[in-house]
């Protein structure tokens, strides 16, 4: 009996891809991390070149009343002091790596519960809308606050667009799933892509806009370019960027935080300082800027225009 | 050479206020200074648990001298750290009903830390691994060894073990996805005191070993 035939390698035995990768991962950063100990990382990303195109968008952009009164953040600090995992988890991350996405040519898939299912190029998404700016202010489930100058158009004409079902009660978006182009994603932080979701009321609510500008100027890479939703009475991360994919559904999408933690984020997110996050109490928050933290407001304070949708919801529940 | 560890170990500090003074600390400032504080403070923690095993590694013994300046520089960071997180997070969040200078300030900061210290698993530990490094700063001069006697105050000062682990923890249950680089100080950290253990593991096998020998 000298020659043994060698059983074959069962398949749970190979390493999957997403695992090794991320071992490299973890050894290149453990590398980085003694270096970082034994000399004492002097360079840190923030000192790195920013630099990224700044196109004025063409044609009149509308003003709309909001956000009359508030005073803007600075456009270095909007542009500069992101979430935006797919180009790393440090807030200066996205602004030195986002370079890599290409925001043309863009398309964007709409399908699921639609009577016009399509792959449009995103000019044949703008092009028909009358772009407005929105004054809003954003709230991070971080507690920090700003306050922004988006330039884009209400979610709902799009919608009205490709006529949901009748049958469709959510909307589910997707960001781009490219490592190539978003380097962050070759570890898994989160799940993949990044998903987010709305109930179709909230996705038909006048305030629901999806940008493509900010400051009167195409979005920056960092900031979700070339189209990113925006929901001014939720947490941030609600206001998924980068998106290819639009599907209407009958079921309540699962999110990607909320995968991640779902005991810390829920479905809703809606911005509630009597609902504190698991680690932190979101009673306040530090509007970008300033000092003193100021109490956060229900809603982000637009309560007056959608706390109709939550009428009789317990909103501690479904947070 | 004692002096350019000193001044070495003051150069993340520098760094620092020269970002300050650059405009360059992010759009929220605090919370990186915090951030960077923190980092620094259980940088300062490995460096003071590695010399021990470093030194034994290579022979190199002269480093002993360093182990108690690396280790001061480590609350040096961990009172910033804290000082931060006292003023940034605890204090800018208060009410001020009657004024900033008022006997009220006062105590509602104290029942702010005091809520979030025991509200909070991540501010917990953190707080413990700060506490912890308070009776070994005190103890730390060349006064108090004689004074404690050189076992009691080695024993003391393995308290410095429970600051390690906890500075760990700490940065652990605060990150929100991203567990990488606490995972890779966990580790750094599990290999320091793991050395010890083994070490002492080994010690207790050689003193019953003649028992065993004459057997």
């Amino acid at each position: 009996m000298l020659l043994r035939r060698h059983a074959p390698i069962p398949s749970s035995e190979i390493t999957d891809k997403t695992a090794y990768l991320r071992r490299r991962e973890f050894i290149q950063a453990a590398a980085l991390t003694t270096v970082g100990v034994a000399a004492g990382a002097l360079g840190t990303d923030e000192a790195a070149a920013q630099s990224w195109p700044r196109v004025k968008i063409p044609g009149t952009i509308e003003k709309s009343g909001w956000g009359k009164g508030e005073k803007l953040n600075e456009y270095q600090d909007i542009a500069t002091y992101n979430n935006f995992y797919e180009f790393g988890t440090e807030k200066g991350d996205p602004a030195v790596n986002a370079h890599t996405l290409k925001p043309t040519p863009w398309k964007v898939k709409i399908e699921g519960l639609v009577n016009k299912p399509a792959d449009y190029n995103l000019e044949d998404i703008v092009k028909p809308q009358a772009l407005e700016e929105r004054i809003y202010r954003l709230r991070c489930v971080e507690r920090w606050s700003m306050v922004i100058p988006w330039v884009g158009f209400p979610l709902s004409t799009l919608l009205k667009r490709i006529e949901p079902k009748s049958t469709a009660k959510y909307v589910e978006f997707t960001t781009l799933l490219n490592p190539q182009q978003m380097p962050g994603q070759r570890r898994q932080v989160l799940e993949w892509p990044y998903v987010e979701g709305l109930r179709l009321d909230e996705a038909m609510h006048p305030l629901t806009i999806l940008a493509v500008g900010l400051y009167g100027e195409y979005l920056p890479n960092q900031n979700g370019a070339p189209i990113r939703l925006v929901v001014p009475w939720k947490y941030g991360f609600k206001s998924i960027k980068s998106i290819v994919r639009i599907r209407l559904t009958d079921r309540e999408p699962m999110n990607s935080w909320q995968l991640s933690a779902p005991d810390e984020y829920g479905f809703y997110s809606n911005v509630n300082p009597e609902r504190d996050h698991p680690r932190w109490s979101q009673a306040r928050e530090r509007r970008i800027g300033e000092f003193l933290m100021r109490p956060t407001v229900i809603f982000n304070g637009y309560g007056d225009q959608v706390a109709s949708l939550y009428t009789g919801m317990d909103l501690k529940r479904y947070y | 050479m004692k002096l350019l560890v000193f001044a070495a170990a003051l150069v993340p500090f520098a760094h620092l206020i020269w970002r300050g003074f650059h405009g360059d600390l992010t759009a929220d400032p605090l919370v990186e200074i915090t951030n960077q504080t923190g980092l620094w403070t259980l940088r300062f923690i490995v460096i003071t648990l590695a010399v021990t095993p470093i030194r034994r590694a290579t022979g190199v013994n002269a480093i002993i001298r360093f182990r108690r300046m690396l280790g001061l520089f480590a609350f040096f960071y961990a009172m910033l750290h804290f000082l931060t997180y006292l003023v940034g997070d605890r204090f800018a969040s208060l009410d001020f009903p009657d004024g900033f200078v008022a006997w009220s300030t006062l105590v509602n900061l104290l029942a702010s830390i005091w809520e979030d210290v025991a509200k909070r698993p991540y501010i917990t530990v953190g707080f413990i691994a700060f506490v912890s490094m308070i009776p070994l700063a005190l103890t730390s001069t060349t006064g108090w060894i004689r004074r404690l006697g050189g076992r009691n105050w080695q024993r003391l000062h393995r308290l410095i073990y429970v600051t390690g682990i906890a500075g760990v923890v700490h940065y652990l249950w605060r990150v929100k996805a991203d567990t990488l680089h606490p995972l890779i100080y966990g580790g750094i950290v599990a290999v320091l005191l793991g050395y010890r253990l083994a070490l002492a593991f080994r010690k207790s096998r050689w003193q019953r070993q003649p028992l065993q020998a004459g057997a």
